[in-house]
């Protein structure tokens, strides 16, 4: 993101208010769904999904990873690996 | 200082990323893991429990939900912010800084009703092994976009210094002040389904 032009920045406005959008529908899609009374497996998947979402939206437009290097790649691969092994411990 | 830390502005040639950059991600991994292993304890907990309350019973969603969307367009004016340095529009970016600072104070005074609620009603930490990891989780949330205040505050006001000496470095601070604050954003898109809607 160092070497943006102004242009570019302005794209990146109009795409940061397009991700705000989606962001606020589904929290909205989020809070409906929890009052259909879904099964409790059902329910988890569908806000973890939609939390999924919401989540990468913020850490590829607003964090910039859609456009960052390797090396953040390489630290978050390394972390995600932790995290995982951190919550499969509760089943082990 | 610019001269012993090098690369604050410029990438560096292995990384492609400047320090400060590099850095800023190294910290939130460990943030990754915090938070990870907060939430590692919630599925443990809950999973381990003859019986879990809904959420929705127990907690305010219309506030969480108002919550959310407070964070959400927090993060918007936020990267605003530092969009608006990287048009070297500096009016724009107090502008943008200063409603991501009211709008994160916001976020804890909504925080701040809902917890007056429950100690009302007497609810604490003490009192059942949900509302332990309620206040656990949301609490250290709360710090953290506390913190996260402190920090934009900082370079709303004396901070801002640096962009007449060195534009480029303070665009690369605000950049990195942001990476934080869509973490923190970030944690709470998790936790809100997580608390108070499942």
């Amino acid at each position: 993101m160092e070497s943006a032009s102004h242009d570019e920045i302005k794209r990146h406005v109009k795409i940061y208010i397009c991700v705000f959008a989606a962001l606020a529908f589904l929290t909205v899609v989020t809070v409906m769904v929890s009052y259909l009374r879904l099964p409790m497996h059902k329910a988890i998947a569908i806000a973890l999904v939609i939390a999924s979402i919401k989540g990468s939206l913020v850490a590829a437009f607003f964090m910039h990873l859609i456009s960052e290097k390797k090396i953040i790649f390489s630290i978050l691969i390394l972390t995600f690996v932790f995290v995982a092994v951190l919550l499969l411990v509760p089943s082990l | 200082m610019s001269e012993l830390i090098r690369y604050i502005s410029k990438p560096h040639p292995i990384t492609g990323v400047t320090n400060s950059k590099l850095g800023t991600w190294c910290f939130l991994a460990s943030e990754v893991m915090l938070f990870g292993g907060l939430f590692s304890a919630y599925i443990l907990l809950r999973t381990g429990a003859s019986v879990w309350p809904r959420g929705s019973e127990l907690l305010n969603v219309p506030l969480a939900t108002l919550n959310t969307l407070i964070l959400i367009t927090s993060s918007v004016t936020m990267v605003m912010s530092w969009a608006s340095l990287a048009m070297k529009d500096f009016s724009k970016y107090r502008l943008y800084m200063g409603l991501t600072i009211l709008l994160g104070l916001s976020f804890l005074v909504v925080k701040s009703f809902e917890y007056g609620h429950k100690f009302e009603h007497h609810h604490f930490p003490s009192t059942s092994t949900f509302y332990a990891i309620y206040f656990t989780l949301t609490g250290l949330h709360g710090l953290h976009v506390l913190a996260g205040i402190i920090a934009n505050t900082y370079f709303l006001f004396p901070g801002s210094a640096l962009w007449k000496k060195e534009p480029e470095q303070f665009t690369g601070r605000i950049e990195c002040a942001g990476l934080y604050w869509h973490f923190v954003d970030l944690v709470w898109i998790f936790l809100f389904p997580a608390l108070y809607l499942l």
